[in-house]
């Protein structure tokens, strides 16, 4: 059986190509999402891409997250279907509160775009079962917002349940709280990530393959825990 | 015709990097003794008709779930007659 995926385009969106590209090579069928879906389309999964919704007017992610589309995502997401965010799609998650805390501009103002060494905290989460615990991996990461905030006792909350997915090595290039890079929601079907894994699917196109795993770790989710649907 | 000003502003323990890079500026452009700036957003809403409390309590809702994001900015809701 193969897995249908969602990659959900915004106007502004700007990975959704790459997102649904990634989803194809991990073995799935991408199904294109468009932010005025009323409905998901029975997809499996879905994939929120990285770029700049709504032009980043307001707050990033902020009008995205009154979407039609994510009406349904949101009660989809509450029920278990696994929902990845990348950059500005960790944005919306993070605004729509199906994960804690906010993304602010990064501390020193500069866009920064870069191969990124982060580790892998949660090898529990739907889409990050396929690593090892304390792996080290190289994606690109490209922001300008990326700087995750939250209050200690949200930090320290998700420290302790192991809700973070991935930590910043070797340069915190964002002034993110506690060098997080990903988080991940209680049910662990959630996650957001600030670096892009979708463009480290291919040797020709990226720094490594590495990101391939998150779109692999969630295939495995769907074949152990079967159909969740939306 | 009733005038609502939305006033958006960081919450003073979220660091604010723009409000300091501003803050450079001054002290560059040559006015002594500023301890700080923090920048924030207005937002002037323009309404047909009065604003009761029922405007005035949507007004709100909104100010909160999207003019500003509670988790790391406070906002003001102040009617111009």
């Amino acid at each position: 059986m193969t897995f249908r995926v969602g990659v959900v385009t915004f106007p502004g969106s700007l990975d959704d190509k790459d997102a649904a590209r990634a989803v194809r090579i991990a073995g799935a069928e991408a199904v294109a999402l468009w932010h005025a879906d009323k409905s998901l389309s029975n997809v499996d999964a879905v994939v929120l891409p990285g770029g700049f919704s709504y032009g980043d007017y307001l707050r990033c992610g902020a009008i995205a997250r009154f979407a039609p589309v994510m009406d349904v995502l949101i009660d989809a997401a509450r029920g278990g279907l696994p929902v990845l965010g990348i950059c500005n799609g960790f944005q919306i998650l993070c605004e729509s509160h199906l994960l804690p805390g906010a993304l602010t501009r990064n501390d020193h103002l500069h866009f920064v775009c870069r191969d990124q060494r982060i580790k892998i905290e949660n090898t529990s989460s739907a889409w990050t079962r396929n690593f090892q615990r304390g792996q080290e991996i190289v994606i690109p990461l490209k922001n300008g917002e990326g700087g995750y905030v939250a209050d200690d006792y949200t930090l320290d909350q998700l420290e302790a349940e192991g809700r973070v997915v991935a930590t910043y090595l070797e340069l915190n290039p964002n002034g993110s709280h506690r060098n997080i890079a990903g988080i991940t929601n209680e049910a662990g079907n959630v996650v957001g990530i600030m670096p892009h894994p979708e463009h480290a699917v291919e040797a020709l196109t990226g720094p490594t393959t590495d990101g391939l795993g998150f779109f692999t770790s969630m295939l495995q989710t769907l074949a152990k825990t079967g159909r969740i649907s939306a | 015709m009733a005038r609502v000003i939305v006033n958006v502003a960081l919450k003073s323990e979220i660091l604010d990097p723009q409000g300091r890079a501003v803050s450079g500026a001054l002290g560059r452009m040559g006015l002594d003794g500023v301890i700080d700036v923090r920048q924030g957003k207005q937002f002037v809403i323009t309404i047909d008709g009065d604003v009761d409390a029922k405007r005035l309590k949507e007004i709100n809702a909104i100010a909160e779930s999207l003019l500003s994001n509670p988790v790391i900015e406070d906002f003001t809701v102040e009617v111009q007659a």
